[in-house]
């Protein structure tokens, strides 16, 4: 009998575990996670350039020199397409380089072809279908966007679709802040 | 000033929700009739109240009353009317208002029909459903009020997301919540047998039509949410295991398992505790759904509010109910004794083996959507992943395949103890039309993608199942063609629904299968007269215009389409550019063929007159919405047959034998 009545209170003692760990998620601002990285150097990477592309492919050593945005997208991601039209219009008035790593495609034409499709915001794009740079990272998901200092160093990581009031509020500021200082 | 009388008829209702969650429940306890009667007008005027909230805010967006936050957010003068009512719902405010008035409106219609039910067991559960509702009504009060004024008014809106101006879309949620919120009645059923300590035939028969409906409705929603995906996002995809689309397939799932052990229940008193069990997951998950989709705690597309505010009081909502739930069902369901024994091989047994992969599947689908979630909490976010089709494809597809085998076995299985060997001779046709159709799509298909054929003959198996069972049922061909016919019109209804059922899903494999594993696809730079051939048929450009629609730029693409020389159909894709988001959307061109969709979209004009294009050819698409319409009607069949019409409160020898080979 004891056996019997343990049985029935399974599914409320998983029901519980499920609930202790949403809590523990929803404590977690998913769009602003610490990374681990933040304060460091580009971790190293060397990608290869997307097919169809002009450039010579995208590395940790092209992130030095000037405070830049990197973006990790996917052709397969909902949430990129929403914040595609934004990094067009960064691009279009060239507020910030931004430099793209394509991940996680399935497909080597899928990422150049979603570029074609909805327009190109990147200065140099790596393909990543091995998570190679993604990992390096510490992407968790896409899109993802890291600002990288003129050292090199990661200075600020953000989760989710790059909106304007983020760029007003976070990234501008940060961007502006550090281009002012100096070059050491 | 409307405004202001919404938001007074919603306080109302949730002070008549409290009278409704307390008295009836009351009076059932202590066998005080007056208490117990107090719910069904209590359930009416909760319904009356909730409708005229409702009706104010839709009135709000109506007339375009910019004074009111909800309607400065989501609308826009310039809207076409139809998005202007669906931009009530389009949003976090609006959709959980709707789902309050849907709760209201399923408790007013067991108020209203609910005769034939045991005075106790409807006073309890129109109880539960007010206690649940109770909750909803807090949580609209107290975070997301949609009758919130702006002052000074705006003068204009910001437009409903575009991506939501759609008519695919303007229906998904009413029909999705409607599915979730119906799954609530079941719950409720549920919670007052725990609490009454009986469950029996006439119980099963009460929650077994409710489920059916619910589960039509959320199949509906289903069906148009990956309808709308396939043709407004452009991809030629329908279906991406988004975890807002996991949340409403879990509690598709979970009620599809529901559906088939309450017909255990009824005819074979068994499985008394696990039905029970799965009438409180299959709302629960509606719940986590909600959860998930309004809490942002994962990041999706269709997250349209994230606020852990909000988040946090949905999930004290979420362990207070399904908490509290388990925990009764723990403490009670032990008691709940069955007495029907039956042996593995038999119907009981088919249906068990439903309700294990059903399970699993829904096991499943909830792991891959909350494991980037586990991660996370694990490692404090140190850590994470993203789990994506490849991982959903894998697991789901061969739990699939069995499933969908023992489905056409099942309904020939006779109650309690069977001989499998003879079902399977019955089925001689379906395993003959199984090896056909594979080494049709074979041939048709040059052999690539293995599980695309073997999802091709598990349909045509589980189809010329179906309808093998039917012929058997009513002996066709043993008997004179005129009596099997008479067999044939006097078949019950609820096994009409499920003869549709099962043949409407060996449909939607198909079309699955055929859109998921032989897609074509063509990306292509084409100058107006460009011609290319894609999946055997040619697309010739014929060039693109700009024109201006009511709140959209758009430029509309004209293809041509051949086949062999012959012409077949002009495709005109649109790309639209919202002008008061700034929001580009697509509108693909499609031709719908039996033999697969035709599919164009347009992209960037070069300058030079020339466009990106992107052409799909995908197989056997439509067969989708043609199962999933059969699936909906097979439901609805079996909703009108005769024995939830007139109720049963006593289960009889007679009755079971007349009811005989259903579903």
């Amino acid at each position: 009998m004891k056996m019997r009545q343990l049985l029935f209170a399974l599914p409320l003692l998983g029901f519980l575990g499920i609930g202790a760990y949403l809590g523990i998620g929803l404590t977690m601002d998913p769009s602003k996670l610490p990374s681990m990285l933040e304060g460091k150097p580009v971790p190293a990477f060397d990608l290869q350039p997307l097919q169809g592309r002009d450039d010579i492919g995208f590395s940790n050593d092209h992130l030095k020199g000037e405070v830049s945005l990197v973006n990790v997208f996917g052709s397969w991601c909902v949430a990129c397409r929403i914040e595609h039209p934004f990094l067009m219009q960064l691009k279009a008035n060239d507020l910030v380089p931004i430099h793209g790593i394509d991940w996680r495609e399935t497909d080597r034409l899928a990422g150049p072809a979603w570029l074609k499709r909805f327009g190109d915001p990147y200065t140099r794009v790596g393909d990543d279908p091995k998570s190679k740079a993604a990992i390096a990272f510490g992407v968790t998901g896409a899109p993802e966007t890291f600002v990288v200092d003129q050292q090199g160093i990661i200075r600020y990581k953000f989760v989710g679709p790059l909106t304007p009031q983020i760029w007003a509020e976070t990234l501008k500021p940060l961007i502006e802040h550090l281009r002012k200082e100096p070059l050491s | 000033m409307i405004a202001e009388i919404g938001h007074f008829a919603l306080v109302l209702a949730l002070m008549v929700a409290i009278v409704q969650g307390t008295l009836p429940m009351a009076g059932a306890a202590t066998g005080n009739q007056r208490w117990m009667a107090i719910g069904n007008h209590a359930a009416m005027a909760q319904f009356l109240l909730c409708a005229v909230s409702f009706g104010c805010l839709t009135y709000a967006f109506v007339v375009s009353d910019f004074s009111v936050m909800n309607v400065v957010q989501n609308s826009h003068s310039a809207k076409p009317m139809l998005y202007k009512v669906s931009g009530v719902w389009g949003n976090h405010e609006g959709s959980m208002l709707l789902w309050v008035l849907i709760m209201a409106i399923f408790g007013a219609a067991v108020a209203a029909f609910g005769h034939y039910l045991p005075p106790g067991l409807k006073a309890r559960a129109l109880s539960v459903q007010a206690l649940v509702a109770v909750g909803f009504y807090l949580f609209i009060l107290m975070t997301s009020n949609p009758f919130e004024r702006v002052f000074p008014p705006a003068a204009n809106g910001q437009d409903l997301n575009p991506l939501l101006q759609d008519p695919g879309l303007a229906f998904h949620p009413p029909f999705l919540y409607l599915g979730y919120v119906g799954f609530s009645m079941a719950f409720s059923f549920a919670i007052a047998a725990l609490i009454e300590g009986r469950v029996d035939a006439a119980w099963a028969r009460w929650v077994r039509p409710w489920t059916l409906a619910a589960w039509a409705f959320l199949t509906i929603g289903i069906a148009l949410g990956s309808w709308w995906a396939y043709y407004e996002l452009g991809w030629g995809g329908f279906w991406f295991w988004d975890p807002v689309e996991n949340a409403s397939f879990m509690p598709w799932l979970v009620g599809t398992a529901l559906l088939h052990s309450c017909i255990v229940v009824e005819k074979r008193d068994t499985m008394k505790a696990w039905t029970v069990f799965l009438a409180i997951l299959a709302f629960s998950f509606s719940l986590l759904g909600t959860f998930l989709v309004r809490s942002g705690v994962l990041t999706s597309v269709h997250a349209f509010a994230t606020d852990p505010e909000r988040g946090v009081f949905i999930l004290m909502l979420l362990i207070i109910v399904i908490g509290g739930s388990l925990a009764l069902y723990a403490w009670r369901a032990p008691q709940l004794k069955s007495t029907g024994v039956f042996q593995p091989i038999s119907r009981e047994g088919a249906l068990l083996l439903n309700n294990l992969l059903m399970g699993t599947a829904t096991a499943v689908v909830l792991l891959g959507t909350l494991y980037p979630l586990f991660i996370d909490a694990i490692s404090n976010g140190l850590d994470k992943i993203s789990v994506g089709p490849p991982f959903f494809n894998a697991v789901f597809i061969p739990l699939m395949v069995p499933m969908m085998v023992a489905m056409a076995i099942g309904p020939l299985l006779p109650w309690k103890r069977a001989d499998l060997g003879r079902a399977l001779r019955t089925l001689w046709l379906a395993g003959l039309m199984g090896i056909a159709c594979a080494l049709w799509a074979l041939w048709w298909q040059d052999g690539h993608s293995p599980w695309g054929i073997v999802g091709i003959a598990a349909a045509a198996w589980l189809a010329f199942g179906a309808m093998s069972e039917l012929a058997e049922r009513i002996k066709l061909f043993r008997v004179p063609f005129s009596d099997a016919m008479r067999r044939l019109i006097n078949q019950p209804r609820a096994s009409w629904g499920m003869t549709l059922a099962h043949f409407g899903l060996a449909l939607t494999i198909a079309g699955v299968t055929g859109a998921g594993a032989w897609r074509v696809e063509s990306v292509q730079t084409m100058a107006p007269g460009d011609t290319v051939t894609v999946g055997g048929y040619e697309y010739r450009f014929k060039g693109a215009q700009d024109f201006t629609g009511p709140n959209y730029l758009a430029t509309a693409a004209v293809f041509d389409v051949y086949k062999e020389g012959d012409f077949v159909v002009t495709l005109k894709p649109e790309k639209r550019v919202y002008t008061v988001r700034n929001f580009p959307t697509t509108e693909a061109g499609i031709h719908t063929l039996l033999s697969g969709d035709l599919y164009a979209t347009v992209g960037d004009a070069k300058g030079d007159g020339s466009y990106v294009t992107r052409i799909y050819f995908n197989p056997l698409v439509v067969w989708m919405w043609i199962g999933s319409g059969f699936m909906v009607l097979g439901a609805v069949i079996s909703l009108s047959d005769r024995r939830y019409r007139v109720g049963a409160p006593k289960r009889s020898r007679m009755t079971a034998a007349a009811a005989q080979p259903a579903e």
